[in-house]
């Protein structure tokens, strides 16, 4: 006889999930730049992931309280170094705000055309690793051809290819060459070309589509509450743009569409900064028609280097040249925050000056840093190689997250 | 006529003795001649000299031309770790782990300002330079260098392959010398 | 730039709930600025975001300051309105011994790392931050580099000679 107390009813076990802990280190071929991520994984899907930053923190904004204004233009070179110039130019605008210094149309929209071609070439990068990290590396090579016309470019105005350092507080330190503009005008016309192949290899190739649509996906509320700007905040449907908005440097006397997407995933940032780079081009055209004559500097002899006759023959002149070398300029009091519509999004510049001849405070507002904060929300419940593609389309550069 | 391939030269062929279907010399030579041309890079490219390097890999400034056609970015199957960017003192452990481990005879090429001395950022946070924790052989100054330049380290990278003794990593001067830097 | 009629505006919906929190509201170049009392910052953050005149729903950005000859350190805020166009700062001063201030990740997600960085940097305390330790430094580092008493470079470097580098 059985005993009837012992319970043989079927009992329910409950086990406890065992997940793998993946560790996307800071060397790694698919990641573009050094941060960590470890991922908590239940098999391929993800669950949850820690960000590890800082991997190449250089501390540019206490750096930049030890030097002179001029000399801080090649720190900010190497923020978002794949479109330098916009970073140099938005600190230059900083410090003419401060100053209260009026800048000539034609300078303006001289920095109209170079901040555009700098936006192509960081939509150039980000649009051909999106290519690799799908497994199209036909499209990286073919651009970056085209990447080589543009620092040819920038070689010809301020002799460096990639850390330009480019113009000076004021305007330009000489006026674009005629090679210079030769070389723009073959840059228009040879670029849409390579442009139109690239885009017609992906935009409505099945397996780019299928592999992209849906993936890393954020709604435009959850982008708003984290800060976004730029590509990012658009192709999820937000259109708000610095140069629409504040704009700055004349951006009002152009026309341009600014594109938005709906679903804020990997496709419609690809097509979002496709769309911006033929914006872009079309901006540089219409700058190039309405250029202006006039002088390609401010008259703040302060801060611009006189020219080298004033300064043998002027003693005026000799003590500016002395004064800015050494970097003994007296900037006035005052607080002010400029931003401008970087590669990625609202590059912003706080700058507090206390009347001395380096910055109280310089604070880098970073887009990079801001919406990467993001990212483990985005690849919540995702495979892997979906988290790769997410944060190759989120153009992640790592010196401007680390700064 | 002059054609193109008229204008392209050979290699040089080591010093040795030839006859009819067969040519003899110094066995170091021949594998210097093949280590030499066939070096797999490990691109440890952390910020704007790596632009420079994707730039040197592209169509321009071909890399692959070298015999770097195929980069690993595992250590254990890399003959060259190419260190390029800056290297903050959190990444320092980072770089060590990946050069130790790195299998014999690997060399190391300091790519870029921020690599070889700290660069312009002599700050708390960056390492001065990556020969305080692991031994390099040659530095390309530049910020960033150009991918000519980056290519002339390359072939100076080559040429110390070619010229490399086959006992040296066996040597007492170079385990003094891992010594020195704590790596056994 | 803000017109009187708008920043009379921004000041009353303040002080509709929070009365005798502004120290100080002027414009400051081209921002108009508030200087506040640091007890209900994020009360008043979220009153800001909900209100439907003023609907600042965009954290621009958010860093501190560390001002040595008073001994405090500045918590300064940009918020924005992205349907009216209209920014503004607002500012509050803590004691440089002990800075710290309730946490705003309650209203905006993007304050997360921008607390973790003034952390790092300035050491102030966010109470209530889910995850409040280092983010751009090394972990064990015992210092907050930025503030003004710290020097810029390593101390403990021997290849550069201050003698040749002319500081």
């Amino acid at each position: 006889m059985m005993e009837a107390s012992a319970d043989v009813s079927p009992k329910v076990v409950k086990e406890e999930k065992q997940y793998s802990y993946l560790n996307l280190g800071p060397t790694h071929p698919a990641t573009h730049g050094i941060f960590q991520n470890v991922l908590k994984m239940d098999g391929e899907v993800i669950v949850d992931s820690e960000a590890t930053i800082g991997y190449i923190h250089r501390a540019f904004e206490k750096l930049a309280e030890h030097r002179p204004y001029n000399q801080i233009t090649p720190i900010t070179d190497r923020m978002n170094y794949c479109s330098s110039p916009i970073n140099n130019l938005g600190w230059h605008m900083t410090v003419e705000k401060l100053l209260g210094v009026e800048i000539p149309k034609r300078v303006q929209y001289l920095r109209v055309i170079i901040m555009e071609l700098a936006r192509i070439t960081d939509h150039l990068v980000c649009n051909a690793v999106i290519g690799v990290d799908t497994g199209a590396l036909t499209g990286f090579v073919y651009l970056f051809q085209q990447r080589e016309l543009v620092y040819e470019i920038y070689e010809e105005i301020c002799g460096a290819r990639l850390t330009t350092n480019i113009g000076r507080i004021g305007g330009f330190e000489r006026d674009f060459s005629p090679k210079a503009w030769e070389k723009i005008n073959r840059f228009l016309k040879e670029f849409p070309v390579v442009l139109k192949e690239f885009e017609d290899l992906l935009k409505r190739n099945r397996i780019f589509m299928d592999r992209t649509i849906g993936c890393g996906g954020i709604s435009a509320e959850r982008a708003l509450n984290y800060s976004f700007s730029g590509v990012n905040l658009r192709a999820a449907g937000v259109d708000y743009d610095v140069r629409a908005m504040n704009p700055y440097s004349s951006y009002e006397d152009f026309d341009f569409i600014i594109p938005v997407g709906t679903n804020g995933d990997v496709y419609d940032r690809f097509m979002v900064r496709q769309e911006e780079m033929w914006q872009s081009m079309s901006i540089i055209k219409q700058a190039m028609k309405k250029l202006p004559e006039g002088p390609f500097h401010a008259k703040v002899p302060e801060f611009y280097l006189p020219p080298k006759e004033d300064v043998y023959n002027n003693m005026e002149a000799l003590i500016y040249h002395f004064k800015i070398v050494m970097g003994e300029t007296d900037v006035p009091k005052g607080e002010v925050y400029h931003c401008v519509e970087g590669g990625n999004g609202e590059l912003g510049f706080y700058l507090i000056s206390d009347g001395g001849r380096q910055p109280f405070r310089l604070h880098l507002r970073r887009p990079c840093f801001i919406f990467y904060q993001a990212y483990p929300e985005m690849i919540k419940g995702s495979m892997l190689s979906d988290a790769i593609l997410t944060m190759s389309s989120m153009n992640v550069i790592a010196g401007e997250l680390d700064a | 006529m002059e054609t193109v391939a008229s204008k392209i030269g050979v290699g040089e062929k080591p010093e040795g003795h030839e006859g009819h279907g067969f040519f003899a010399t110094r066995l170091d030579k021949v594998v210097g001649l093949a280590r030499k041309n066939s070096i797999w890079p490990l691109p440890f490219a952390t910020s704007c000299c790596g632009i420079e390097f994707m730039a040197t890999m592209g169509a321009h400034y071909d890399l692959a031309r070298f015999g770097s056609e195929r980069l690993s970015f595992s250590p254990r199957q890399a003959d060259l770790l190419m260190v390029m960017g800056t290297i903050a003192k959190k990444m320092g452990p980072v770089l060590r782990q990946v050069y130790e481990q790195m299998a014999e005879p690997r060399w190391v090429l300091s790519v870029g300002a921020c690599a070889s001395s700290g660069g312009i950022f002599d700050t708390y946070s960056v390492l001065q330079g990556i020969d305080r924790i692991i031994p390099v052989d040659v530095y390309v100054p530049g910020c960033p260098p150009r991918p000519e330049q980056i290519i002339d380290g390359v072939m100076k990278i080559q040429y110390l392959v070619e010229n490399e003794s086959l006992r040296r990593r066996d040597s007492a001067e170079y385990k003094a010398m891992l010594n020195k830097y704590g790596i056994e | 730039m803000m017109e009187a009629a708008a920043q009379e505006k921004l000041i009353s919906v303040i002080n509709e709930k929070f009365e005798g929190e502004i120290i100080e509201a002027r414009m400051d170049m081209d921002f108009f600025t508030f200087i506040l009392k640091k007890e209900k910052i994020v009360d008043i953050i979220r009153h800001l975001y909900n209100h439907e005149e003023t609907r600042f729903q965009y954290l621009t950005t958010m860093f501190a300051v560390h001002y040595p000859d008073q001994n405090q350190i500045a918590m300064v805020y940009q918020l924005h309105n992205l349907s009216a166009n209209q920014r503004i700062r607002l500012k509050v001063f803590l004691p440089a011994d002990n800075p710290s201030t309730p946490t705003l990740t309650t209203v905006f997600s993007a304050a997360n790392w921008m607390e973790r960085e003034a952390y790092d940097f300035f050491g102030v305390i966010s109470q209530g931050h889910p995850n409040l330790k280092r983010i751009l430094n090394v972990e064990d580092m015992l210092i907050f580099p930025m503030r003004k008493e710290y020097p810029l470079e390593d101390q403990t470097r021997e290849d550069k000679n201050d003698l040749m580098f002319g500081r």
